[in-house]
């Protein structure tokens, strides 16, 4: 079939199809400067202050989900087959207000109103979702959303109200579900589209073999899934991404299979999604998961997108470590696998050849005996970069440890194992003293930097520290080791 | 006082625009055809002389229009709001910061502009620099403007005479506004010399001033508009003046509309913030903790210029007894020159670094007696009838603090969970607490004061609406909503009638900046003002039309009240205009009493006090610093509340802000000079997940100024900031709790989860 040269996708009501479309045009550019849409603001271009909040809508194996996104460093050409929804398509029965905008009024939700529209778009996602939150899942909800006026206080006051001003039944998205969904349906044409402007090139493939082509044929493209980091690239950096190969929209690389005792992520699985799974498999990652970035970003971005980059301070490399994952690299028809720990090499040098891609993680089902951890660090409780991050896995067998993985971010180049520490443990008797003596090991394996983040000091001695944590927790008397949080 | 149909509810007037993302912005308005966006080319380097700025690449860039550097000002290339001419629009042989604009370029895009930008090849002859305000003292270096001396008593014989005496340094870090909408101007060339610019200005009069000063044009030739800002505490008060200046220096080169919008990381980088300071104080107390004497010095990071750092550091001085009687006090004001960003207004202006000291010097009693903070702090407490003179020599003659603190205590239930707090740190645990009651006495009224005067235009059409413009600007405080509301309750009409839009030199001149919590007090009171001047000629209309005396006559509901006889507003106004009553008014007013003599730091430079109190309770995890803020009730006192939702709105902002500044809220620059917290990606403002768990505010109801303010109301916009020094007592006590309260924590702000466990550490250790 002959590449398609247009994305299609449906803004707010209008059918869209255009093709002079680059590499780096983003979404919240196309909102406020081509279509005058300036509902939607821009805080700081780098999806961390959620002026820019808008919703996609997307068919997710056939089923229409709606997300909130970050316009700023949402790509354009990753919108098709979608619904963008913004501010300014909000609107309540027989022209009143919506009843999130209603609740905001209310309840004095905005007081420079600059920040209000992406908080309406954050909150109008969750009450689709969620209609009667706990404040919990409000706060969850608005991580990425920063307000400078308000204190928050009113807001949540607001998104608590939100279902006394009507029902999500009679929401205009419920009733016009059906038929978004029959006009996204008919946008669908496994078809590939190549985009060229000026000297852009764009491609998308139109499913998971398609991608491996692709890269094959353009090894130097830049790979974009969630755009989380390389949308960053752009707003930031000014860099020239081009050629782009999208891989966000393939849901070959979305699924998740369990069996056989582990399961399986396609690289393309977002933190969200992911988190579903995970947490229930692992309990323990239930309260490391929210840390994650902010709720925008874990519908964005990509498990695949964290561990490919190679970042050391990206929150899951640590965790897979500890819980033994691999990766499947791709090639053409070709796959190996390999321990996730082992893709690392260092700082922005990873273990993947020209034409490869991140195409699954393996996550074997937890062991009997097993005792797990997973920490985050770091000055602000929610969406933040960690300070550091720790993700223990220990087997103790009659009180004896003999099996230890311990990994760390934000200690190193690249994420790493702790493994003098785990050599230490490694046959110890089940103790806080075996944990503290073992932790005086870390420095023989990391030598951390200091910057705006943490010093050095600090980021040893926490290490150290959790440790402690992690026995503590694990011992009959850790009931108070851990602060509480809702 | 306020009629009964004061709606103290009435929700803020842009509320539904708010939500639907209708309300426009600077950056939202319409561009015209042609329409050139500016981007500004900024040093990097701390310090450096300029051998060469090569601008060909630049120029030659695509999308280039050309580009500005001072050889294109034809006026003045300077926007020093204090006149002291050492803040170059451009910089020329030489930079003083990280991040100092050296040219502009102007091209067709934003994208296009910000990419050439990064063109230009400098070459930068590297100078030392020095960032810090403490090396920067040290080093015996340079005042950016002339420090302040407040001397009362003799410090000297009652620090010999004093039981007690400590010393001791405390660092107070700065803080980025971080208001949402980043800085912004976007002008648009006139006829003749003409140019108008809408921005996002605090200070709407003093960027018209700037601009013509910048352009060799008259005042007269620029008009200033601002809608509304995305927020502003401060950052846009002379931060903005800057942009606008290039933006209209471009419009009128080129004829052109040009729009100028920094990304937030040059926002950040460029434009200044709070000012961090070096606190050294030396305290002598008795036995039961009274302050015999103090003694302070208070070492500013001013940055590479003055901008309003003397008003700053000055306000510190003058906030450095908070609310607590010092009999001897000597205090000095150290603003330093520094190779940074220019530090500049952030609400409460240098008095939350003020307060910050006074509440570091209690607990080092507190600590060093073995007693409780509040303690300490009542033993201190301004007096009523003695003990009320303060460093400057003002009265206190409005101290309700003891009734505030009293009901506080009571309301919170202090004395026992304080009890439950020591339990719980009794045990040993991991996990500690801390609780803290603190107070806040602000003083309001500009420190310069000429600024403390206001205009007002108001207008009746002759059909009866009402239109209302005055010298503040709206940044999401609701001055507009409380100035509405003021007007409709002079002339008994509802708030709907009363149409307040954009603020703008062409309708009030020479406006003082919104700041300094100013706003309601003075332009409320000139609105107020420009309501009575017509209404005295309405009821003259009247008392001749209908003959009847002024005191039959009546506005309410809507409607006019004359004698047996009841108008409509709208007919009564109709009739005022046929008898040619002019319905116009231009409203003034300056705030009475206030007076100050900087030489001899005399005065009365305060109208007046605004006072309040916070209780938080907090959590510090002792095996990572992280904290939780469990609970903070506040009784605040705002006079008799203009609009109680707007008031609450402010103090529950003000204290999450305040509790930023000091907990998460970390700016760090490299040894180079470079700022690298200059996002919301590295530099971490509260979230909603941030602000108490539980979190209680009241309002002081009972409280009327004493003072004749508009309504008997009080300033609210910055004094509630310093309520979350309550939660950074708070943590200090959960620290020092692994020392068995014996040492003073001396913990610096922010008190970021590192500073929190390293103190821990570092009072573990016995250090």
């Amino acid at each position: 079939m002959t590449p398609r040269t247009e994305i299609r996708f449906l803004l707010n009501g209008r059918d869209m199809r255009l093709s002079n479309v680059s590499a780096s045009d983003t979404l919240l550019d196309f909102l406020r400067l081509d279509q005058r849409l300036t509902g939607t603001k821009e805080g700081c271009a780098e999806g961390d202050c959620g002026a820019c909040t808008i919703l996609v809508g997307r068919l997710h194996q056939g089923c229409l989900r709606y997300e909130a996104v970050n316009a700023c460093i949402r790509l354009m050409a990753s919108l098709d087959q979608c619904h963008v929804v913004t501010i300014e398509d909000l609107r309540g029965p027989q022209g009143r207000l919506h009843p999130v905008q209603q609740a905001m009024v209310e309840h004095h939700g905005s007081q420079c109103g600059f920040c209000t529209p992406g908080f309406v778009m954050s909150l109008y996602a969750l009450w689709m979702q969620n209609p009667d939150p706990t404040e919990a899942e409000i706060e969850t909800a608005l991580q990425g959303n920063l307000c400078r006026c308000t204190g928050y206080a009113p807001i949540i006051r607001a998104a608590k109200a939100v279902s006394g001003y009507g029902s999500v039944a009679d929401d205009v998205l419920s009733r016009e579900r059906a038929d978004v969904t029959s006009r996204l349906q008919a946008l669908q044409d496994n078809r590939r589209v190549e985009l060229t402007k000026a000297e852009s090139r764009v491609f998308i493939p139109a499913d998971v073999d398609d991608l491996a082509n692709l890269i094959q044929q353009h090894p130097q493209a830049t790979l974009v899934a969630g755009a989380t980091d390389v949308g960053l690239w752009v707003t930031k950096f000014l860099r020239d991404i081009s050629p782009v190969i999208f891989l966000n929209h393939l849901d070959g690389l979305k699924q998740i299979a369990t069996g056989g005792g582990r399961i399986t992520f396609g690289a393309g699985v977002s933190y969200s999604d992911c988190g579903q799974v995970l947490c229930e498999t692992y309990p323990h990652l239930a309260r490391f998961w929210d840390r994650i970035a902010g709720w925008q970003i874990r519908n964005m971005g990509t498990i695949g997108g964290n561990i490919a980059n190679g970042s050391p301070i990206g929150d899951m490399p640590p965790v897979l470590i500890a819980l033994g994952a691999e990766i499947t690299l791709r090639r053409g028809t070709d796959r190996r696998s390999l321990p996730i720990e082992d893709y690392f090499i260092d700082y922005g040098k990873q273990d993947l050849a020209d034409g490869e891609f991140l195409e699954q993680i393996t996550v074997p089902e937890p062991q009997a005996d097993g005792l797990h951890a997973a920490y985050k660090v770091s000055k602000r409780r929610d969406e933040d970069i960690s300070s550091v991050c720790a993700a223990f896995n220990l087997i103790v067998e009659n009180g004896r440890i003999s099996a230890a993985r311990i990994a760390f971010g934000g200690m190193a180049a690249t994420p790493k194992r702790a493994s003098a520490a785990e050599n230490a443990l490694i046959g110890a008797e089940w103790s806080e003293a075996a944990l503290v003596s073992a932790a005086a090991r870390l420095s023989d394996d990391f030598t951390p930097l200091s910057d705006w983040r943490a010093s050095a000091q600090y980021r040893l001695t926490v290490a150290r520290n959790l440790f402690r944590r992690f026995y503590l927790e694990h011992s009959e008397t850790g009931a108070d080791a851990r602060l509480l949080q809702a | 006082m306020k009629d009964e149909s004061f709606k103290l509810d009435q929700r803020h007037d842009s509320a539904v625009k708010h939500v639907t993302g209708r309300a426009e912005y600077a950056d939202d308005i319409p561009e015209p055809a042609g329409t050139l966006h500016a981007y500004l080319g900024l040093s990097t380097r701390a310090h450096a002389n300029l051998r060469s700025v090569d601008l060909s690449a630049v120029r030659n860039a695509p999308g280039v229009i050309g580009v500005l550097t001072a050889a294109d000002i034809p006026g003045e290339n300077d926007v020093s709001p204090t006149g002291r001419n050492d803040e170059p629009i451009f910089a020329t042989d030489k930079v003083e910061f990280w991040g100092q604009p050296m040219f502009a370029v102007i091209a067709q895009s934003r994208d296009a502009a910000r990419r050439a930008a990064l063109l230009a090849k400098v070459d930068y002859e590297d100078l030392p620099h020095t960032l810090d305000a403490g090396e920067a003292r040290a080093q015996g270096g340079d005042y950016v403007t002339p420090p302040l001396k407040l001397q009362r008593g003799d410090v000297v014989p009652a620090q010999a005479a004093a039981p007690h005496r400590i010393k001791g340094q405390m660092r107070v870090g700065g803080q980025d506004h971080m208001y949402l909408e980043g800085h912004i101007a976007f002008a648009i060339p006139g006829e003749d010399d003409d140019v108008t610019v809408h921005s996002s200005t605090q200070h709407h009069s003093e960027a018209q001033h700037m601009v013509a000063r910048v352009l060799g044009l008259n005042s007269s030739d620029v008009t200033i508009n601002v809608r509304r800002m995305g927020g502003g505490f401060g950052g846009k008060e002379t931060q903005m003046n800057l942009f606008c200046a290039v933006a209209a220096l471009a419009a009128k080169k080129w004829n052109r509309a040009v729009k100028i919008r920094p990304d937030r990381d040059d926002d950040m980088s460029a434009t200044g913030k709070r000012h961090d300071f070096v606190i050294d104080y030396d305290v002598a107390f008795d036995a039961e903790g009274k302050i015999q004497a103090l003694e302070g010095n208070f070492a500013a990071r001013c940055g590479f210029s003055s901008d309003l750092s003397g008003p700053v550091t000055d306000r510190a001085l003058f906030h450095a007894d908070n609310a607590y009687y010092y009999p001897n006090v000597l205090l000095h004001s150290h603003p330093m020159k520094t190779n940074t960003v220019s530090n500049t207004a952030f609400r409460g202006f240098g008095g939350p670094q003020g307060v910050i000291a006074a509440e570091r010097i209690i607990e080092e009693i507190a600590y060093a007696l073995n007693k409780d903070t509040l303690d300490i702090r009542r033993a201190n407490f301004y007096g009523t009838e003695d003990r009320n003179v303060t460093p400057y020599h003002q009265t206190v003659e409005d101290n309700i603090m003891p009734r505030i603190i009293d009901e506080l205590e009571e309301s919170v239930n202090y004395q026992a969970r304080r009890k439950a707090v020591l339990a719980h740190n009794a045990k040993g645990g991991i996990t500690r607490k801390g609780i803290a009651l603190t107070p806040v006495k602000f003083g309001i009224s500009f420190t310069a004061t000429w600024y403390n005067q206001a205009g007002s235009l108001v207008h009746i059409y002759n059909d009866g609406s009402i239109a209302l413009n005055h010298g503040g600007t709206e940044m999401g405080q609701g001055l507009n909503t409380k100035i509405a509301q003021i007007a409709a309750d002079a002339f008994g009409v509802d708030f709907a009638r009363i149409k307040i839009t954009k603020t703008t030199t062409e309708k009030v001149p020479n406006t003082s900046a919104t700041a300094a919590s100013s706003g309601s007090d003075l332009n409320g009171m000139a609105a107020l003002n420009g309501c009575e001047q017509i209404k005295a000629r309405l009821v003259e209309f009247a008392c001749q039309n209908w003959q009847v005396q002024p005191q039959d006559i009546r506005f309410a509901n809507n409607h006019v009240h004359i004698g047996s006889h009841t108008l409509p507003f709208a007919d009564f106004i109709k009739q005022a205009y046929m008898a040619r009553v002019q319905l116009s008014a231009a409203g003034f007013y300056k705030t009475p009493k206030i007076h100050w003599d900087r030489e001899s730091g005399k005065g009365r430079p305060f109208y007046y006090f605004a006072y309040g109190a916070s209780c938080s309770e907090v959590t510090i995890d002792t095996l990572t610093g992280e904290y939780t803020v469990d609970r903070t009730d506040i009784l605040h006192d705002v006079g008799q509340s203009l609009n109680a939702q707007l008031d609450i709105g402010q103090v529950e902002g003000a204290f999450v802000q305040g509790m930023g500044w000091l907990t998460t809220e970390e700016l760090w620059w490299d040894k180079q000079g470079q700022l690298r917290t200059h996002a919301p990606s590295t530099y971490k403002i509260p979230l909603a997940s941030d602000r108490p768990r539980v979190f209680n505010v009241a309002l002081a109801d009972w409280s009327v100024n004493r003072e004749n303010t508009i309504k008997r109301s009080k300033a609210v916009g910055e004094p509630p900031f310093m309520l979350g020094i309550s939660v950074f007592e708070a943590l200090s006590m959960a620290v020092a709790s692994v020392a068995d309260y014996r040492t003073c924590p001396r913990l610096d702000a922010p008190a970021t989860p590192e500073r929190v466990l390293l103190a821990v550490e570092r009072l573990r250790d016995g250090a």
